[in-house]
């Protein structure tokens, strides 16, 4: 037998099975509006390699690869393919195949010893009246996605060999370049780096009296990134030429944080998650993170590998948390978008929506934790920039809290090996996108594999109850760059680059020192416990590698082959980054209203608001989510009578023997983002935290983190926009008394094509954490039984800047209801009291859509029709009848209560604005009387639904 | 008489589901412990100190090749005789999403010489689905894992791969004629309908089966997610009123092997 023979098998679905993928194929070239007479099949195709026998490939395919009921399978290629427009579509030689993996594993266990590599591909089967350009359209929009798949041809080789490039470190000579120079070694090798971080190398290496290596010129630049760093957050910011304010993060965000100075704060702001107190014997974290740049380009890996890191920060956070919730917010451009209108070099967001989507669903599903709060945002200057905000909640001991490596400790490093994936990924994403970046930043673009992470989970947990070593970090953007240069910071550290496992051969020690290839865990291991920790590793089949050790030098030394190629001091790369003074414009201009407020049309107006995309319903994303994994909910995503009810957030109890939960909601306003960023963050905190409250969680045991997304940093205005986010932040939280415990921000998230520029709205996701004490006094938003009275609590303002009501009617300017922070945490604690003592049957805020759209969803989430009286609703400033029905006031819940706890309930909240507006109907209208008492909206609350659940209905 | 029940949860490379079944099991009153697929295949006798293996749900090896192609495979070669033996001498095995899909692909169901004619297809949806549906149980058969339901139980089910079906009508007749279906899909009130009642397009609403003995159950939909009140979706508008009932099913098992073995 050859030593290399290779086979194909191909695997095709049996007639009169009907295939769900084909048909979603051809509904997908519906949607391009090509083709008629459609038809489609898909195949799987298998290449096996090795010292094997037809037989024995016969044997794999009818063992493991085919399933017997639905399936047939061909050695070769199958020749049932005529009639159809074929297309073979394989991996990218060197882009992870991780089906191939898992089949070889198969198939070796099948005893068929001879096996050495197995690949994957698939083929698609068109047929239908489609020219030779709409085929190519299909490859190209649906098939494939070109930076990590390629088109075969049955003849290609499936296994092509590359010529593998000798690893060698190159000094780079920076002493005697001028400042165009290094300028352009800055963008010549994606270093990210300005002139004056370049010209502070420069002069160090001066000093040093040598230049550079380029592994050293590479971990600088990575240490030094705005993703690692948050340059641009921690800079001086000079206010219109006067205020002078130091560090912009550490005198708003982290100011707040430590004048709270809230009981419940573990550690804020120093790991890779910030942690708070759950009981006696637990602490739980929580992290947010943007992935948005890889997901422009290919969202499924974007996105999933999104999701991946961010639950890694959780597995690196202290010792180890043990992952229980996600979350996702995405921001997205029309998805009805026409092509035509699409810049170039842009993917359609309704691509992008179904590959983020996918990419969440299917890393987050299996790795088993449910994903139990989000929504998806829309405008279309997230064309060219969508947002993708991942969170993950962990749980851990309390002892297991913190860490820190030792001298002496070996670096181990677990998890998947290390290939070209993910070159410059923290460099990239502080960069801004433009039309090129499709093709020469594929490189950034990581592939990730759900289950290789998953096995590490399983066995660090393991390791830590074990107490086997005493830190660890994830490898998340920067590579091992980064995990080992934090970790060592104290210490020093001394890595052989040429012990770190490798995907393939012809990786330079530079490339292995920072790729960011996904699903590896660096840990610090006191010797006398390496031998255990590699075991309980080998057990479950998960790869793990002695790399180097903790020193007591406070250098980086690295070796590659035992020859040096980086030594410089950790001081100069942790705290030899310039700080910068940033000139910052900040304007307030009144803007008048333009346009005239409806005063009928009310109904219209309603069903317009509820379809809107960023209101309407998002079930067809959720239920592709698992929110029931690992069996811990409480408040599910979805609610009412019908399970489709949209929740104000989600509660968990994490824990088997106790009723204590964890309420996760988050607040988020894309549109008054252009208006007025400090009210923009104002109301995105108080949405978060009211979420939190109407679902039943204790505002006085709450945190909140931050995420900015920001477009470009280098306008002043832009700058200003951000200081007085930052400035909201403080002011809101203060009064709150809501600590951030964590953030993170990614910038320059602006799209240039032919000249022109597309900056995204500034969008500050707030997310909140907040303790439950009993999950048993939670509170859903579907009205729950007729004759029940319904209260409004929070005063309603007129202005309808930034409202849907505003989108919807065309109009402009005009004013924002402002956020009152004292009387609205006063109204929350009064209302948690009553929530408590279970007074409350149902309670919703009321945000996007207003009055109108809060009380429509709690309508037709339970299924009962409600009357209520404009007139009735506590106002300030005369609000119209439009203006209370589509208004955005902040501050305000709607609640419904038990008749007979009416009484007590008044005397509970006797210090708040509460009043009761209306009645809880049995026949299923929602009947609202306008201020000049006529009946201003009588709707069938199950049209009502329709028209929300219908744009989604995908 | 096993007076104290011992549970092994078999869990490998990507099961998730590993912690709902260990706490319904336990409060089913079980001991518990978990064993990883690479340790059984070596030391298979492990099982023998078991009277209940749990096959939990996740997506072992990725679901890659199909859902529990992999694993069923590990289970046939290095395990089956073993398991056969444990099945054979009286103790309960349930498999529950991926177990379930596990224990078809490796022909432990339906048995009796149907292996290899039922599987566990794409959802007609052609994505994965989460959420709460009802179970009817099959009162005609008579596992001890269905004795102390009620007839009517909520479940949620989460999956991608779930949709029951059979190589032809002489298959599901046999399935069907032997009482070895377990649970099918109604509504509230115990009728079948289409999607999403039938959240899979399952053929004949079949959401669980056991084996001709009863032993050997397998099911889609996860009981182990309704074992506190507060799980249930509805609990809030039915006045606090409604009762774990998925944690019945663990409890019949365990009662049963109390009595029996």
């Amino acid at each position: 037998m050859p030593n290399d023979a290779i086979f194909v098998i191909e695997i095709s679905k049996k007639d009169g099975f009907p295939d769900p993928f084909a048909n979603g194929l051809i509904d997908d070239i519906r949607d391009l509006g090509i083709g008629t007479k459609l038809n489609a099949r898909i195949n799987t195709v298998f290449w096996l390699k090795g010292a094997i026998s037809e037989g024995e490939v016969d044997n794999a395919a009818k063992e493991l690869l085919c399933d017997p009921v639905v399936e047939r399978y061909s050695i070769g290629f199958s020749n049932s393919n005529s009639g159809y427009h074929s297309f073979l579509i394989g991996f990218l030689p060197g882009v992870s195949d991780p089906a191939g993996a898992t089949a070889l594993r198969g198939i070796s266990e099948l005893g068929i010893d001879g096996i050495r590599q197995v690949k994957t591909g698939k083929r698609f089967l068109i047929a239908g009246d489609l020219t030779n350009n709409e085929l190519e359209l299909i490859r190209d929009k649906l098939l494939m996605n070109k930076v990590i798949q390629r088109t075969m041809a049955d003849t290609d080789d499936p296994f092509p060999k590359g010529t593998p490039i000798k690893p060698i470190s190159e000094t780079v000579p920076i002493r005697k370049l001028d400042g165009d120079a290094l300028d352009k070694l800055s963008k010549d090798r994606v270093l990210a780096l300005n002139r004056t971080e370049m010209t502070i190398i420069q002069d160090y290496y001066i000093k040093l009296d040598r230049d550079p290596s380029d592994v050293e010129l590479e971990t600088l630049a990575q240490t030094w990134s705005e993703h690692c760093i948050h340059k641009t957050l921690t800079s001086d910011y000079v206010i219109n030429d006067k205020k002078k304010i130091t560090n912009l993060l550490k005198s708003t965000v982290f100011a707040a944080t430590s004048e709270i100075n809230h009981p419940m704060c573990v550690s804020v702001f120093k790991d890779n998650a910030g942690i708070i107190r759950f009981d006696d014997e637990h602490n739980i974290c929580f992290k947010v993170e943007t992935h948005n740049h890889p997901s422009a380009i290919e969202p499924y890996g974007g996105a999933g590998t999104g999701i991946g890191g961010v639950i890694r920060d959780i597995l690196g956070c202290g010792l180890g948390a043990k992952p229980i919730a996600n979350t996702d917010i995405f921001c997205f451009a029309d998805p009805e978008t026409s092509r035509d209108e699409l810049p170039k070099g842009t993917l359609h967001p309704k691509r992008i929506m179904k590959g983020v989507v996918a990419g969440v669903r299917d890393y987050g599903n299996r790795m088993g934790i449910p994903t139990i709060n989000g929504s998806v945002n829309f405008h279309p200057n997230y064309v060219g920039n969508p947002l993708v905000y991942c969170g993950t909640v962990g749980i851990m001991p309390k002892w297991a809290s913190f860490g820190d490596a030792e001298t002496g400790d070996k670096i181990l490093v677990i998890g998947g090996a290390t290939g070209r994936d993910g070159i410059h990924g923290a460099t990239f994403s502080s960069l801004e996108l433009d039309e090129g970046s499709e093709i020469h930043s594929s490189g950034a673009v990581q592939i990730g594999n759900p289950i290789t992470e998953k096995k590490f989970t399983d066995v660090m947990l393991k390791c830590r109850d074990k107490k086997l070593f005493r830190a660890v970090t994830d490898c998340g953007a920067g590579g091992l760059s980064s995990a080992v240069g934090e970790m060592g910071e104290r210490t020093g550290a001394k890595v052989e680059l040429n012990l770190v496992p490798l995907k393939y051969e012809g990786l330079q020690p530079w490339e292995i020192w920072v790729s960011e290839a996904q699903e590896r865990m660096v840990f610090a291991v006191p010797p006398e416990n390496v031998d255990e920790m590699i075991q309980i590793c080998d057990e479950e089949d998960v790869q793990s590698t002695i790399i180097g050790e903790y020193t007591d030098t406070n250098r980086l030394e690295l070796t590659y082959d035992g020859n040096i190629v980086c030594d410089i001091e950790m001081d100069f790369m942790h705290n030899g980054c310039p700080q910068s003074t940033k000139q910052v414009v900040v304007k307030h201009e009144p803007r008048p209203l333009d346009g005239v407020i409806p005063q009928d049309g009310f109904e219209d107006i309603l069903n317009k608001i509820l379809s809107h995309p960023d209101v309407a319903s998002k079930e067809w994303v959720v239920r592709q989510y698992d929110h029931e994994v690992q069996g811990q909910s409480a408040v599910k995503p979805f609610v009412g009578a019908c399970n489709d009810g949209p929740s104000d957030g989600s509660v968990i109890r994490p824990l088997r023997d106790s009723k204590k939960g964890i309420a996760i909601t988050h607040g988020i306003n894309t549109r008054l983002g252009e208006i007025d960023s400090y009210q923009m963050a104002a109301h995105s905190i108080d949405e978060a935290v009211r979420n939190a409250v109407a679902i039943g969680a204790d505002p006085k045991q709450m945190a909140i983190l931050d995420n900015f997304a920001w477009g470009s940093v280098s306008k002043p205005e832009s700058l200003g926009a951000l200081y007085e986010t930052c400035r909201a932040c403080y002011d809101v939280a203060v009064k709150y008394k809501t600590p951030f415990i964590s953030g993170k921000d990614s910038l320059n998230n602006e799209y240039s094509y032919g000249g022109e520029m597309i900056q995204i709205p500034h969008t500050l996701l707030i997310s909140s954490i907040a303790i439950v004490e009993d999950v048993d006094k939670t509170v859903t938003m579907d009205f729950k039984r007729a004759g029940n009275p319904l209260y409004i609590l929070g005063i309603t303002k007129p202005g309808v800047a930034g409202s849907y009501l505003s989108i919807i009617a065309g109009l402009h300017g005009g004013s924002i209801p402002n956020v009152e922070p004292d009387t609205h945490i006063r109204d929350y604690m009064v209302l948690h009291d009553a929530i408590t003592k279970e007074f409350v049957v149902s309670c919703h805020d009321v945000s996007d859509g207003g009055i109108a759209a809060a009380l429509s969803e709690m309508a037709f989430a339970g299924g009962l029709g409600v009357s209520v009286d404009l007139a009735k609703f506590p106002t300030r400033g005369n609000p119209s009848t439009a203006e209370i029905l589509f208004g955005e006031s902040p501050g305000r819940l709607i609640v419904e209560i038990l008749p007979e706890k009416e009484t007590v309930f008044m005397r509970v909240m006797q210090s708040c604005s509460i009043t009761m507006i209306g009645i809880i109907q049995d026949d299923g209208r929602l009947r609202i009387r306008g201020l000049d008492g006529e009946t201003c909206i009588d709707a069938d609350i199950y049209k009502l639904k329709k028209q929300w659940q219908k744009t989604f209905d995908w | 008489m096993a007076k104290f029940p011992k549970a092994l949860i078999m869990r490998g490379p990507g099961t998730n589901c590993d912690q709902e079944a260990k706490w319904a099991l336990e409060l089913a009153g079980a001991q518990v412990d978990d064993c990883h697929i690479n340790r059984l295949m070596k030391n298979p006798r492990i099982l023998r100190d078991y009277q209940l293996l749990a096959l939990p749900g996740g997506f072992t090896y990725g679901d890659d090749i199909s859902a529990g192609a992999v694993l069923a495979l590990e289970i046939r070669k290095f395990f089956g005789d073993e398991l056969t033996a444990f099945i054979n001498t009286g103790n309960l095995v349930v498999g529950i999403c991926n177990g379930f899909q596990v224990l078809i692909k490796s022909g432990f169901l339906p048995g009796n010489g149907l292996e290899n004619k039922t599987t566990l297809f794409f959802n007609d949806s052609a994505r994965f689905e989460c959420r709460w549906i009802y179970l009817k149980k099959n009162v005609k058969n008579k596992s001890p894992f269905l004795t102390l339901l009620p007839d009517i139980i909520p479940c949620p089910v989460a999956h991608a791969e779930g949709k029951f079906i059979v190589d032809d009508e002489n298959t599901l007749q046999k399935i069907q004629s032997n009482n070895q279906v377990a649970f099918e899909y109604v509504d509230k009130s115990g009728n079948h309908g289409d999607y999403p009642i039938n959240p899979n397009g399952s053929v004949a609403h079949i959401a669980g089966i056991t084996d001709i003995t009863g032993r050997v159950l397998g099911m889609m939909p996860h009981p182990e997610r309704n074992i506190f009140a507060n799980q249930l979706p509805d609990i809030r508008r039915d006045n606090h009123k409604g009762s774990a009932v998925g944690l019945k099913l663990f409890k019949g098992a365990i009662e049963y092997i109390t009595s029996n073995l």
